[in-house]
Protein backbone atom coordinates (compact mmCIF):
# COMPACT_ATOMS: atom_id res chain seq x y z
CA UNK A 1 0.00 0.00 0.00
CA UNK A 2 1.13 3.48 -0.72
CA UNK A 3 1.79 5.33 2.53
CA UNK A 4 0.37 8.60 3.78
CA UNK A 5 3.10 11.21 3.64
CA UNK A 6 4.20 13.46 6.50
CA UNK A 7 5.76 16.70 5.32
CA UNK A 8 7.52 19.33 7.42
CA UNK A 9 7.48 22.80 5.91
CA UNK A 10 10.46 25.12 6.37
CA UNK A 11 9.87 28.84 5.92
CA UNK A 12 13.19 30.33 4.95
CA UNK A 13 14.04 34.00 5.22
CA UNK A 14 17.48 35.45 4.56
CA UNK A 15 18.97 32.00 4.75
CA UNK A 16 17.44 30.99 8.08
CA UNK A 17 14.40 28.99 9.08
CA UNK A 18 11.85 31.28 10.67
CA UNK A 19 9.26 30.34 13.27
CA UNK A 20 12.15 29.86 15.70
CA UNK A 21 13.59 26.47 16.14
CA UNK A 22 15.08 25.02 19.24
CA UNK A 23 15.63 21.31 19.36
CA UNK A 24 17.31 20.17 22.52
CA UNK A 25 19.35 17.62 20.58
CA UNK A 26 20.69 19.90 17.93
CA UNK A 27 21.04 23.28 19.56
CA UNK A 28 20.74 25.88 16.85
CA UNK A 29 18.96 24.30 13.92
CA UNK A 30 17.77 27.44 12.29
CA UNK A 31 20.04 26.35 9.46
CA UNK A 32 17.70 25.02 6.77
CA UNK A 33 20.27 22.52 5.54
CA UNK A 34 20.79 21.01 9.01
CA UNK A 35 17.09 20.93 9.75
CA UNK A 36 16.31 19.31 6.39
CA UNK A 37 18.92 16.65 7.09
CA UNK A 38 17.50 16.09 10.57
CA UNK A 39 13.98 15.60 9.22
CA UNK A 40 15.15 13.36 6.42
CA UNK A 41 16.96 11.15 8.95
CA UNK A 42 13.95 11.12 11.27
CA UNK A 43 11.00 10.00 9.25
CA UNK A 44 9.95 12.92 7.03
CA UNK A 45 8.65 11.65 3.69
CA UNK A 46 9.18 14.86 1.84
CA UNK A 47 10.20 18.45 2.55
CA UNK A 48 8.75 21.78 1.57
CA UNK A 49 11.03 24.79 1.43
CA UNK A 50 9.17 28.04 1.37
CA UNK A 51 11.09 31.15 0.39
CA UNK A 52 9.63 34.14 2.22
CA UNK A 53 12.48 36.47 1.35
CA UNK A 54 11.71 39.76 -0.31
CA UNK A 55 15.19 40.90 -1.30
CA UNK A 56 17.32 39.81 -4.24
CA UNK A 57 20.19 38.90 -1.89
CA UNK A 58 17.85 36.73 0.12
CA UNK A 59 16.67 35.04 -3.03
CA UNK A 60 20.14 34.10 -4.19
CA UNK A 61 20.97 32.92 -0.68
CA UNK A 62 17.84 30.75 -0.85
CA UNK A 63 18.95 29.07 -4.07
CA UNK A 64 22.37 28.40 -2.52
CA UNK A 65 20.72 26.77 0.46
CA UNK A 66 18.47 24.76 -1.79
CA UNK A 67 21.44 23.47 -3.76
CA UNK A 68 23.26 22.53 -0.58
CA UNK A 69 20.17 20.73 0.75
CA UNK A 70 19.60 18.80 -2.47
CA UNK A 71 23.21 17.64 -2.28
CA UNK A 72 22.73 16.05 1.11
CA UNK A 73 19.05 15.13 1.39
CA UNK A 74 17.63 12.39 -0.81
CA UNK A 75 13.90 12.64 -0.34
CA UNK A 76 11.52 14.66 -2.50
CA UNK A 77 11.88 18.38 -2.16
CA UNK A 78 9.15 20.88 -3.00
CA UNK A 79 9.97 24.55 -3.30
CA UNK A 80 7.55 27.44 -3.08
CA UNK A 81 7.50 31.18 -2.50
CA UNK A 82 8.12 33.80 -5.14
CA UNK A 83 7.28 31.51 -8.05
CA UNK A 84 5.78 33.84 -10.67
CA UNK A 85 7.17 32.70 -14.00
CA UNK A 86 8.42 29.56 -15.71
CA UNK A 87 11.86 31.15 -15.25
CA UNK A 88 11.34 30.79 -11.50
CA UNK A 89 10.49 27.11 -12.02
CA UNK A 90 13.69 26.72 -13.95
CA UNK A 91 15.77 28.45 -11.29
CA UNK A 92 14.67 26.19 -8.43
CA UNK A 93 14.53 22.97 -10.46
CA UNK A 94 18.15 23.49 -11.47
CA UNK A 95 19.06 23.69 -7.77
CA UNK A 96 17.58 20.27 -7.11
CA UNK A 97 13.90 20.88 -6.36
CA UNK A 98 11.64 18.04 -7.49
CA UNK A 99 8.37 19.90 -7.38
CA UNK A 100 7.51 23.57 -7.47
CA UNK A 101 4.62 25.07 -5.61
CA UNK A 102 2.71 28.05 -7.00
CA UNK A 103 0.21 30.17 -5.12
CA UNK A 104 -0.09 33.91 -5.78
CA UNK A 105 1.90 33.52 -8.99
CA UNK A 106 -0.88 31.40 -10.47
CA UNK A 107 -3.50 33.92 -9.39
CA UNK A 108 -1.62 36.78 -11.03
CA UNK A 109 -0.98 34.77 -14.19
CA UNK A 110 -3.60 32.03 -14.58
CA UNK A 111 -1.70 30.58 -17.54
CA UNK A 112 1.35 29.80 -15.37
CA UNK A 113 0.19 26.35 -14.21
CA UNK A 114 -0.54 25.21 -17.76
CA UNK A 115 2.73 26.55 -19.14
CA UNK A 116 4.81 25.00 -16.37
CA UNK A 117 3.01 21.64 -16.66
CA UNK A 118 3.81 21.49 -20.37
CA UNK A 119 7.45 22.35 -19.80
CA UNK A 120 8.20 20.26 -16.73
CA UNK A 121 5.36 17.73 -16.45
CA UNK A 122 2.26 17.69 -14.26
CA UNK A 123 4.05 15.82 -11.49
CA UNK A 124 6.29 18.82 -11.03
CA UNK A 125 3.60 21.45 -10.55
CA UNK A 126 2.04 21.82 -7.12
CA UNK A 127 -0.86 24.18 -6.63
CA UNK A 128 -0.89 25.73 -3.19
CA UNK A 129 -3.97 27.58 -1.97
CA UNK A 130 -4.78 29.69 1.07
CA UNK A 131 -8.48 29.32 1.74
CA UNK A 132 -10.78 31.13 4.16
CA UNK A 133 -14.51 31.12 4.72
CA UNK A 134 -16.13 34.45 3.86
CA UNK A 135 -19.86 34.59 4.53
CA UNK A 136 -20.00 30.81 4.39
CA UNK A 137 -18.16 30.51 1.07
CA UNK A 138 -14.61 29.17 0.68
CA UNK A 139 -12.55 31.93 -0.94
CA UNK A 140 -9.00 31.97 -2.33
CA UNK A 141 -6.67 34.45 -0.65
CA UNK A 142 -3.49 35.79 -2.26
CA UNK A 143 -0.26 37.36 -1.03
CA UNK A 144 0.25 35.09 1.95
CA UNK A 145 -3.39 35.35 2.95
CA UNK A 146 -3.55 39.14 2.99
CA UNK A 147 -5.84 39.65 0.02
CA UNK A 148 -9.25 38.15 -0.73
CA UNK A 149 -9.32 37.41 -4.45
CA UNK A 150 -13.05 36.75 -4.34
CA UNK A 151 -12.53 33.51 -6.26
CA UNK A 152 -14.46 30.48 -5.09
CA UNK A 153 -11.89 27.99 -3.82
CA UNK A 154 -13.10 24.65 -5.17
CA UNK A 155 -13.63 26.07 -8.65
CA UNK A 156 -10.11 27.53 -8.66
CA UNK A 157 -8.55 24.27 -7.55
CA UNK A 158 -10.51 22.32 -10.16
CA UNK A 159 -9.44 24.73 -12.89
CA UNK A 160 -5.73 24.59 -11.99
CA UNK A 161 -5.78 20.79 -11.81
CA UNK A 162 -7.45 20.79 -15.22
CA UNK A 163 -4.56 22.94 -16.47
CA UNK A 164 -2.02 20.43 -15.20
CA UNK A 165 -1.34 20.91 -11.48
CA UNK A 166 -0.28 17.46 -10.30
CA UNK A 167 -0.85 17.96 -6.60
CA UNK A 168 -2.71 20.40 -4.35
CA UNK A 169 -1.66 21.80 -0.98
CA UNK A 170 -4.76 23.05 0.81
CA UNK A 171 -4.02 25.48 3.59
CA UNK A 172 -7.02 26.49 5.65
CA UNK A 173 -6.59 29.98 7.08
CA UNK A 174 -9.50 29.29 9.43
CA UNK A 175 -7.73 26.42 11.19
CA UNK A 176 -4.11 27.54 10.66
CA UNK A 177 -2.40 28.38 13.94
CA UNK A 178 -5.40 27.29 16.00
CA UNK A 179 -3.97 23.80 16.60
CA UNK A 180 -7.41 22.22 16.92
CA UNK A 181 -7.12 19.92 13.91
CA UNK A 182 -7.25 20.12 10.13
CA UNK A 183 -10.15 21.68 8.23
CA UNK A 184 -11.98 18.48 7.37
CA UNK A 185 -14.94 20.21 5.74
CA UNK A 186 -12.76 22.10 3.27
CA UNK A 187 -10.50 19.12 2.59
CA UNK A 188 -13.45 16.84 1.90
CA UNK A 189 -14.73 19.29 -0.71
CA UNK A 190 -11.33 19.46 -2.42
CA UNK A 191 -10.92 15.66 -2.40
CA UNK A 192 -14.33 15.34 -3.99
CA UNK A 193 -13.41 17.77 -6.75
CA UNK A 194 -10.01 16.53 -7.95
CA UNK A 195 -8.25 13.21 -8.52
CA UNK A 196 -4.67 14.34 -7.93
CA UNK A 197 -2.95 13.99 -4.54
CA UNK A 198 -4.21 16.37 -1.84
CA UNK A 199 -1.97 17.62 0.96
CA UNK A 200 -3.65 18.95 4.10
CA UNK A 201 -2.16 21.98 5.79
CA UNK A 202 -3.17 24.21 8.68
CA UNK A 203 -4.44 23.24 12.09
CA UNK A 204 -2.36 20.31 13.29
CA UNK A 205 -1.61 20.62 16.99
CA UNK A 206 -1.04 17.04 18.06
CA UNK A 207 -0.62 13.50 16.77
CA UNK A 208 -4.34 12.74 17.03
CA UNK A 209 -5.14 15.51 14.54
CA UNK A 210 -3.29 13.56 11.83
CA UNK A 211 -4.99 10.29 12.83
CA UNK A 212 -8.40 11.99 12.63
CA UNK A 213 -7.50 13.49 9.26
CA UNK A 214 -6.44 10.25 7.60
CA UNK A 215 -9.25 8.20 9.15
CA UNK A 216 -11.95 10.70 8.18
CA UNK A 217 -10.69 11.46 4.68
CA UNK A 218 -9.07 8.55 2.80
CA UNK A 219 -8.66 10.91 -0.16
CA UNK A 220 -6.05 12.99 1.66
CA UNK A 221 -2.55 11.81 0.76
CA UNK A 222 -0.35 13.82 3.08
CA UNK A 223 -0.28 16.07 6.10
CA UNK A 224 1.90 19.16 6.23
CA UNK A 225 2.92 21.18 9.26
CA UNK A 226 5.68 23.50 10.41
CA UNK A 227 6.01 24.74 13.96
CA UNK A 228 4.71 21.63 15.75
CA UNK A 229 7.55 19.71 14.12
CA UNK A 230 10.12 22.47 14.56
CA UNK A 231 9.32 22.86 18.25
CA UNK A 232 9.29 19.11 18.77
CA UNK A 233 5.67 19.11 19.96
CA UNK A 234 5.10 16.31 17.50
CA UNK A 235 7.96 14.00 16.61
CA UNK A 236 7.50 12.51 13.17
CA UNK A 237 8.63 9.04 14.22
CA UNK A 238 6.11 9.00 17.09
CA UNK A 239 3.41 10.23 14.74
CA UNK A 240 4.13 7.48 12.25
CA UNK A 241 4.17 4.77 14.90
CA UNK A 242 0.75 5.99 16.01
CA UNK A 243 -0.49 6.02 12.41
CA UNK A 244 0.61 2.42 12.02
CA UNK A 245 -1.16 1.43 15.27
CA UNK A 246 -4.31 2.95 13.81
CA UNK A 247 -4.04 1.03 10.57
CA UNK A 248 -2.95 4.05 8.51
CA UNK A 249 -0.17 3.09 6.08
CA UNK A 250 3.04 4.87 7.06
CA UNK A 251 6.67 4.51 6.05
CA UNK A 252 8.68 3.59 9.13
CA UNK B 1 32.99 6.24 -13.47
CA UNK B 2 29.23 6.22 -13.91
CA UNK B 3 27.87 7.96 -17.01
CA UNK B 4 24.46 9.53 -16.43
CA UNK B 5 23.03 10.00 -19.88
CA UNK B 6 21.76 13.50 -20.58
CA UNK B 7 19.44 13.51 -23.56
CA UNK B 8 17.47 16.57 -22.56
CA UNK B 9 14.94 14.77 -20.40
CA UNK B 10 14.55 15.77 -16.78
CA UNK B 11 16.61 17.09 -13.99
CA UNK B 12 19.78 15.23 -13.19
CA UNK B 13 21.01 17.25 -10.22
CA UNK B 14 19.77 14.83 -7.56
CA UNK B 15 20.96 11.79 -9.42
CA UNK B 16 24.46 13.18 -9.71
CA UNK B 17 24.40 14.24 -6.06
CA UNK B 18 23.31 10.79 -4.93
CA UNK B 19 26.33 9.17 -6.57
CA UNK B 20 28.55 11.76 -4.91
CA UNK B 21 26.92 10.85 -1.59
CA UNK B 22 27.98 7.21 -1.97
CA UNK B 23 31.46 8.21 -3.06
CA UNK B 24 31.10 7.28 -6.72
CA UNK B 25 32.35 9.46 -9.51
CA UNK B 26 29.53 10.26 -11.91
CA UNK B 27 29.42 12.37 -15.02
CA UNK B 28 26.30 13.80 -16.64
CA UNK B 29 26.96 13.48 -20.33
CA UNK B 30 25.60 13.21 -23.85
CA UNK B 31 29.02 12.39 -25.30
CA UNK B 32 29.18 8.84 -26.73
CA UNK B 33 32.89 8.69 -25.95
CA UNK B 34 32.31 9.35 -22.25
CA UNK B 35 29.56 6.73 -22.21
CA UNK B 36 31.86 4.21 -23.87
CA UNK B 37 34.61 5.00 -21.37
CA UNK B 38 32.30 4.68 -18.35
CA UNK B 39 32.24 1.58 -16.17
CA UNK B 40 28.48 1.85 -15.76
CA UNK B 41 25.64 3.68 -17.42
CA UNK B 42 22.49 5.26 -16.00
CA UNK B 43 19.58 6.00 -18.30
CA UNK B 44 17.33 8.49 -16.48
CA UNK B 45 14.15 10.12 -17.69
CA UNK B 46 10.89 11.81 -16.81
CA UNK B 47 8.05 12.84 -19.07
CA UNK B 48 6.42 11.05 -21.96
CA UNK B 49 7.79 7.82 -23.47
CA UNK B 50 7.33 8.87 -27.10
CA UNK B 51 9.24 12.15 -26.73
CA UNK B 52 12.05 10.53 -24.78
CA UNK B 53 12.45 7.64 -27.22
CA UNK B 54 12.53 10.13 -30.07
CA UNK B 55 15.20 12.24 -28.35
CA UNK B 56 17.34 9.16 -27.75
CA UNK B 57 17.07 8.27 -31.43
CA UNK B 58 17.74 11.81 -32.65
CA UNK B 59 20.92 12.02 -30.61
CA UNK B 60 22.01 8.56 -31.69
CA UNK B 61 22.37 7.66 -28.03
CA UNK B 62 19.92 4.76 -28.43
CA UNK B 63 22.57 2.98 -30.48
CA UNK B 64 25.32 3.76 -27.99
CA UNK B 65 23.22 2.44 -25.08
CA UNK B 66 22.35 -0.76 -26.97
CA UNK B 67 26.00 -1.33 -27.93
CA UNK B 68 27.31 -0.75 -24.43
CA UNK B 69 24.65 -2.99 -22.90
CA UNK B 70 25.48 -5.59 -25.55
CA UNK B 71 29.12 -5.50 -24.48
CA UNK B 72 28.05 -6.42 -20.96
CA UNK B 73 28.41 -3.00 -19.34
CA UNK B 74 26.06 -2.58 -16.36
CA UNK B 75 23.15 -0.36 -17.36
CA UNK B 76 20.36 0.90 -15.14
CA UNK B 77 17.24 2.70 -16.31
CA UNK B 78 15.42 4.89 -13.81
CA UNK B 79 11.71 5.75 -13.98
CA UNK B 80 11.01 6.54 -17.65
CA UNK B 81 14.57 5.38 -18.38
CA UNK B 82 13.56 1.96 -17.06
CA UNK B 83 10.48 1.90 -19.26
CA UNK B 84 12.64 2.70 -22.29
CA UNK B 85 14.54 -0.57 -21.78
CA UNK B 86 11.46 -2.54 -22.86
CA UNK B 87 10.15 -3.41 -26.32
CA UNK B 88 7.32 -0.90 -26.58
CA UNK B 89 5.01 1.47 -24.76
CA UNK B 90 1.35 2.30 -25.16
CA UNK B 91 1.59 5.81 -23.72
CA UNK B 92 -0.32 8.05 -26.16
CA UNK B 93 -0.14 5.70 -29.13
CA UNK B 94 2.44 2.99 -29.60
CA UNK B 95 6.16 3.67 -29.40
CA UNK B 96 9.18 1.49 -29.78
CA UNK B 97 11.64 1.17 -26.89
CA UNK B 98 15.21 -0.08 -26.78
CA UNK B 99 14.09 -3.70 -26.62
CA UNK B 100 16.80 -4.74 -24.16
CA UNK B 101 14.21 -6.41 -21.94
CA UNK B 102 11.09 -8.37 -22.86
CA UNK B 103 7.86 -6.67 -21.98
CA UNK B 104 5.80 -3.58 -22.62
CA UNK B 105 4.60 -0.43 -20.89
CA UNK B 106 0.89 -0.03 -20.16
CA UNK B 107 -1.18 2.56 -18.26
CA UNK B 108 -1.65 1.56 -14.63
CA UNK B 109 -5.26 2.78 -15.01
CA UNK B 110 -6.02 -0.46 -16.88
CA UNK B 111 -5.12 -2.52 -13.83
CA UNK B 112 -5.95 -0.61 -10.65
CA UNK B 113 -9.29 0.25 -9.00
CA UNK B 114 -10.80 3.58 -9.98
CA UNK B 115 -10.60 5.11 -6.52
CA UNK B 116 -6.79 5.06 -6.57
CA UNK B 117 -5.06 8.18 -7.78
CA UNK B 118 -2.95 8.43 -10.89
CA UNK B 119 -0.04 8.92 -10.92
CA UNK B 120 0.98 6.71 -8.06
CA UNK B 121 2.90 9.36 -6.16
CA UNK B 122 4.59 8.57 -2.88
CA UNK B 123 6.38 5.91 -0.86
CA UNK B 124 5.43 2.29 -1.38
CA UNK B 125 6.93 -1.01 -0.23
CA UNK B 126 9.05 -3.33 -2.34
CA UNK B 127 8.10 -6.97 -2.60
CA UNK B 128 11.17 -8.86 -3.71
CA UNK B 129 10.36 -11.56 -6.24
CA UNK B 130 13.84 -12.65 -7.21
CA UNK B 131 17.26 -12.05 -5.69
CA UNK B 132 19.71 -10.00 -7.69
CA UNK B 133 23.05 -8.25 -7.19
CA UNK B 134 21.06 -5.00 -7.45
CA UNK B 135 19.05 -5.92 -4.36
CA UNK B 136 21.86 -7.24 -2.23
CA UNK B 137 21.42 -4.42 0.32
CA UNK B 138 17.62 -4.21 -0.01
CA UNK B 139 15.20 -5.87 2.40
CA UNK B 140 11.75 -7.06 1.45
CA UNK B 141 9.19 -4.45 2.53
CA UNK B 142 11.50 -1.43 2.37
CA UNK B 143 9.94 1.76 1.02
CA UNK B 144 10.91 3.65 -2.12
CA UNK B 145 9.50 6.76 -3.80
CA UNK B 146 7.34 6.38 -6.92
CA UNK B 147 5.90 8.87 -9.40
CA UNK B 148 4.38 7.10 -12.41
CA UNK B 149 1.23 6.53 -14.43
CA UNK B 150 2.54 3.65 -16.56
CA UNK B 151 4.23 0.41 -15.66
CA UNK B 152 5.93 -2.58 -17.24
CA UNK B 153 3.87 -5.72 -17.94
CA UNK B 154 4.67 -9.10 -19.49
CA UNK B 155 8.15 -8.78 -18.01
CA UNK B 156 8.22 -11.94 -15.84
CA UNK B 157 11.61 -12.83 -17.28
CA UNK B 158 13.32 -9.82 -15.68
CA UNK B 159 11.02 -9.02 -12.73
CA UNK B 160 12.97 -8.54 -9.48
CA UNK B 161 10.50 -6.66 -7.27
CA UNK B 162 6.96 -5.40 -7.40
CA UNK B 163 4.85 -3.00 -5.38
CA UNK B 164 1.19 -3.17 -4.38
CA UNK B 165 -1.01 -0.33 -5.66
CA UNK B 166 -4.38 -1.92 -6.26
CA UNK B 167 -2.43 -4.42 -8.39
CA UNK B 168 1.08 -5.79 -8.39
CA UNK B 169 3.07 -3.18 -10.31
CA UNK B 170 6.57 -3.72 -11.61
CA UNK B 171 9.06 -1.89 -9.40
CA UNK B 172 12.45 -3.32 -10.20
CA UNK B 173 13.80 -5.41 -13.07
CA UNK B 174 17.11 -6.98 -13.98
CA UNK B 175 18.47 -9.48 -16.44
CA UNK B 176 22.19 -9.99 -16.88
CA UNK B 177 23.82 -6.58 -16.88
CA UNK B 178 20.59 -4.62 -17.57
CA UNK B 179 18.68 -3.24 -14.59
CA UNK B 180 15.78 -0.88 -14.06
CA UNK B 181 13.84 0.86 -11.28
CA UNK B 182 10.39 2.33 -11.78
CA UNK B 183 10.85 4.37 -8.60
CA UNK B 184 13.45 7.06 -7.95
CA UNK B 185 16.40 5.63 -5.98
CA UNK B 186 17.86 9.14 -5.81
CA UNK B 187 14.72 10.24 -3.92
CA UNK B 188 14.27 7.14 -1.78
CA UNK B 189 16.53 8.06 1.12
CA UNK B 190 18.97 5.50 2.49
CA UNK B 191 17.18 2.61 0.76
CA UNK B 192 17.70 4.23 -2.63
CA UNK B 193 21.34 5.10 -1.99
CA UNK B 194 22.04 1.50 -0.99
CA UNK B 195 20.56 0.32 -4.25
CA UNK B 196 22.73 2.71 -6.26
CA UNK B 197 25.71 1.44 -4.31
CA UNK B 198 24.74 -2.15 -5.16
CA UNK B 199 24.50 -1.14 -8.81
CA UNK B 200 28.00 0.32 -8.62
CA UNK B 201 29.25 -3.01 -7.28
CA UNK B 202 27.70 -5.04 -10.09
CA UNK B 203 29.72 -5.95 -13.10
CA UNK B 204 31.98 -8.53 -11.59
CA UNK B 205 29.25 -11.07 -12.34
CA UNK B 206 29.12 -10.27 -16.02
Amino acid sequence: MITKRIIPCLDVKDGRVVKGVNFQRLGDVASPVDLAKYYSDNGADELVFYDITASAEGRSLFTEILTETARTVFIPLTVGGGINTTGDFDRVLKCGADKVSVNSGAIRDPSLVGKAAKLYGDQCVVLSVDVKRVDGVFRIFAKGGRENTGMEAIEWVRRCVGDGAGEVVVNSMDTDGVKQGFDLELLEKVCGAVKVPVIASGGAGKIEDFITLFNALPGVDAGLAASIFHFGEVKINDLKAEMKRNGIPARI
Amino acid sequence: MVAIIDYGVGNLFSLRSSFAAIGEEAEVTSDPEVIRRADRVILPGVGAFGDAAEKLRQTGLDRVVREEAGRGKPLMGICLGMQLLFERSFEYGEHEGLGLLKGEIRPIAERIPENLKIPQMGWNALKIVRQSPLLKYTQDGEYVYFVHSYSAVKCEESLLASTEYGAELTACVGLGNVYGCQFHPEKSGAVGLKMLKAFCETGAEV
